[in-house]
């Protein structure tokens, strides 16, 4: 077991690589009640393209798929996991992104045996024909609930825009239609690929022993046989630098329009310290363009284009990186092209020294305060180990980001043609 | 387990909560008064001017700048209606400098700024900006709009709006629309000096503090208008006497259904039975493995989601869920037949224990969360009912299967709301 301490943060942090490949990590968090573990594979909605374990030809399997699995593996042939956690006074989720599958739960008694649970019930696929067709009732109604949310779908109606062939474009539960293809055995294969414990990741962080809690993990391990760990091979789509539709107009029954603008990055560093670099220069210059200490902020909301829902957010993973900009407005057509030209307008030669240290300083402040919280601190620092990157790195880097480094985040991404709109407009009555 | 050090000041208390789980220090300050048609939208209004621009950052640009200065301190404002209290909420959040390469006092710099927002706005004239407050009325307009477009908030409102039809609870929380243009600088800030005068004021520090120096520069820069000695006294919340069950039914333009269905529990936070119905709502269906989850989403497949909670301070339970428009009877019938087995007694020990430990867990997993922890402890003043933590934990424990059966059987169904397609109107 390995001790890496973070002097600045008054942090501790315990690794250790299981014989199998599994990677745990144990953040001790004392004066917390609760603990949180996030079991997690790299496996997301976008794997839907990828050689099966054992086999040499490159498989497409149904939209929605990881999400499904997701879904099924709480389910088991004496009964549902939810159960066994909340006996034992825990409470577990799990989530599906693009690129991740996490099972999680947070309990404040009983911890051993809330993570024998949860290592055990992710270790132990068991799908059958007919609990695959009844879970397809219920997500078929989480498919329904996010149609009706005007949000998601001009959240998804942009990534659409932006995407000609990357699987990101797709929602994250895939469609009604897609999901009926799901069947039992297709679980299986996508299981025995992903759900390898060298692909997967868990991380414990809470008032917990270090020693007993790596030592349980080990001798579960140890009693489990997995086969050999090999690469994973993912289908790796081309995907053109241009956005695949400029603008996407969604009329829905709201009375509130609301307005996305998408860029589209180029040069998605695939890992490490660059990636993480790239990410954050990213971060602080949306943040310098349109944090609410912005001028462009001030004069927007003065010109009543915006209110407290606008927001602007970077997504980036291995093969894909994109900006969102917007909120609700009262006129979509003039947001759009005002964010438009303050991206284009964009000059990194009146960025000031003082307003990057003060974005710098901003973030910093951010960072402290994720770490208040042991949810973030396990999903993103599992996001970030997955790219080889470390979540305890960002201060550092933050500190170091210069203007040079903006500016050639800037030239690469704000160009017009990596630039796309989506808007979601009230519906014209009908009679 | 947790310490609250209160302090009674000049008009206002002080709760401090010293621990070292957080990077960073949390400061509250909850102002409450009874729920009114005359001035919830001017209580929705005011701490949105506030947070535009005080006398020494006039800008909302300015008052931002100086925030990212302060380490990216994060300042918000939200409202809540607590029973038939109309509660206003600012939060400051800031680094704990112990954790930065530089050291700046960053605490008093927040109490200051704190103080600042509420005691010294931007003023021109002796009152508010006119340009701040035309701004914030037009945010307010699609603050209070924008539920329309959210349709599981959207459900859940109409449903209070129909069930509640009279009492002060129906009132938006965010004001009425047809208030907001009628609002002038003038208006609102006699209401502000008002509200410094009536209100019940709480402020709450938690993190890595020392108590006496806090509580110094707390009394230093909050210099609170002298206010008259009369106390708030105890709203009791009204409570309808029920004759039929309602039933509304809406049509809109959406794929899913929502429905929404409320209950009357004539028990609320200070009321003995309360752990009992804590116990109940969660055998019922405030968790995964309650009845609601288990027979309507799991073996009947008809929802994603099928869940009830509490409001606390008025007495009322809500059930909702998402279900197929032509599924709505089906739904129906199975949430009736859990209200129904609860009702009977048809649950097992085995769910009143697990039903236990949720709650404890969830109780102990709240404290660990600044905000979290603020609102158990506002309970408190809310109700006039001090319930340390510990005897919350205990007396949950005490619980047995008859006083959940005794709590169940003084449930009464009130209004069945459910929001439906337009392709059920043929």
């Amino acid at each position: 077991m390995e001790k890496i301490v973070y002097e600045q943060l008054q942090e501790q942090l315990y690794y250790e690589k299981m014989p199998n490949s599994l990677d745990v990590y144990i953040l001790p968090k004392k004066a917390f009640n609760k603990t949180y573990a996030t079991f997690t594979t790299k496996y997301g909605s976008v794997d839907n393209q990828f050689v099966p374990r054992g086999k040499t030809e490159m498989k497409r399997v149904p939209d929605g798929i990881a999400h499904f699995l997701e879904h099924k593996l709480f389910e088991k042939e004496d009964g549902d996991v939810f159960q066994q956690f909340s006996k034992q006074g825990a409470s577990a989720n799990a989530f599906t992104s693009f690129t991740r599958t996490a099972y999680l739960f947070s309990s404040t008694a009983n911890v051993e045996k809330n993570l024998e649970t949860l290592i055990d019930f992710v270790q132990t696929p068991y799908f059958s024909d007919q609990t695959v067709e009844k879970e397809k009732g219920i997500i078929g109604q989480e498919i329904r609930m996010y149609d009706d949310n005007p949000d998601w779908r001009l959240y998804f109606g942009l990534i659409e825009s932006m995407y000609h062939n990357h699987p990101v474009k797709i929602d994250i539960a895939g469609t009604v239609e897609s999901i009926a293809d799901i069947t039992k055995e297709l679980l299986y294969e996508c299981y025995e690929t992903f759900y390898h414990p060298s692909n997967m990741l868990l991380f414990i962080v809470g008032p917990v022993d270090e020693r007993a809690i790596m030592e349980q993990i080990r001798n579960n391990q140890i009693k489990k046989t997995f086969p050999e760990a090999s690469a994973i091979q993912r289908f790796v789509y081309n995907e053109p630098e241009e956005v695949a539709k400029k603008k996407h107009i969604i009329p829905m029954h709201v009375q509130t329009s609301k307005c996305l603008i998408g860029v589209k990055a180029q040069n998605v560093r695939q890992k490490g310290k660059e990636k993480l670099k790239h990410e954050l220069v990213m971060n602080v210059l949306l943040d310098y363009l349109f944090g609410k200490s912005s001028p462009h902020y001030e004069r927007l909301y003065q010109l009543g284009l915006i209110d407290e829902t606008f927001a602007y957010d970077y997504t980036e993973e291995e093969q894909f990186g994109f900006a969102l900009v917007g909120g609700d407005t009262s006129d979509p057509e003039r947001l759009a092209e005002e964010m438009k030209q303050i991206i284009l307008s964009f000059d990194d030669s009146v960025l000031t020294n003082e307003d990057l240290e003060r974005v710098k300083k901003k973030k910093i402040g951010a960072f402290l305060r994720s770490l208040n919280s042991p949810e973030y601190i396990a999903n993103q620092f599992t996001r970030y180990a997955f790219h080889e990157m470390s979540l305890f790195d960002v201060v550092p880097m933050l500190e170091s980001i210069t203007a040079d480094d903006i500016a050639e985040v800037a030239n690469e991404c704000f160009n017009e043609r990596q630039l796309a709109v989506c808007q979601v407009v009230p519906k014209e009555e009908r009679k | 387990m947790i310490r609250e050090n209160i302090t009674t000041m000049q008009g206002f208390r002080t709760h401090l909560l010293q621990t070292d789980k957080y990077k960073t220090n949390t400061l509250v300050l909850k102002m409450k008064a009874p729920l009114s048609k005359e001035t919830v939208t001017l209580r929705a209004l005011l701490p949105y001017v506030w947070q535009s621009g005080t006398s020494n950052y006039p800008s909302m640009k300015a008052l931002r700048t100086y925030l990212d200065e302060l380490y990216g301190a994060t300042l918000n404002v939200d409202l809540a209606k607590k029973g038939e209290y109309h509660i206003i909420t600012i939060r400051l959040d800031i680094a704990n400098e112990k954790f930065l390469k530089e050291q700046p006092a960053l605490l008093d710099k927040a109490i200051e700024l704190l103080s600042e927002i509420v005691f010294h706005p931007a003023l021109e004239n002796g009152r508010f900006v006119n340009q701040i407050v035309e701004q914030e009325k037009r945010t307010l307009k699609q603050r209070i709009q924008s539920v329309y477009d959210d349709k599981m908030r959207y459900a859940n409102l109409r449903l209070i709006e129909e069930m509640c039809k009279n009492e002060p609870y129906a009132l938006h929380v965010n004001g009425q629309l047809e208030d907001v243009e009628r609002i002038t600088p003038d208006r609102l800030f006699a209401y502000y000096e008002k509200a410094l005068q009536e209100d019940e004021i709480d402020l709450y520090i938690i993190g890595d503090i020392d108590e006496t120096s806090t509580l110094e520069i707390v009394e230093s820069y909050f210099q609170m208008p002298k206010r008259s000695a009369r106390a708030q006294k105890k709203r009791h919340v009204q409570q309808k006497v029920m004759t039929n069950v309602r039933e509304v039914v809406e049509k809109q333009d959406v794929k899913q259904g929502k429905l929404n269905i409320g209950y009357r529990t004539h028990i609320t936070y200070d009321d003995d039975n309360y752990y009992a119905l804590q116990v109940f709502n969660g055998i019922f269906g405030g968790f995964s493995h309650s009845k609601l989850f288990i027979n309507v989403r799991e073996k009947a497949s008809l929802a994603y989601y099928a869940a009830s909670r509490l409001e606390s301070h008025k007495g009322l339970l809500m059930v909702m869920s998402g279900i197929e428009p032509a599924n709505y009877k089906k739904a129906v019938q199975i949430i009736h037949d859990q209200m129904k087995a609860m009702k009977q007694g048809d649950f097992t020990d085995e769910e009143m224990v697990q039903t236990k430990a949720v709650i404890r867990n969830q109780l102990l997993e709240t404290l660990d969360t600044p905000r979290g922890l603020v609102e158990v402890l506002y309970h408190n003043i809310v109700s006039e009912r001090k319930r340390p933590i510990d005897e919350w934990l205990a007396r949950t424990d005490e619980v047995s299967r008859e006083d959940v059966v005794r709590v169940a059987n003084q449930i009464e169904l009130d209004t069945i709301y459910f929001l439906t397609g337009m392709e059920e109107a043929k």
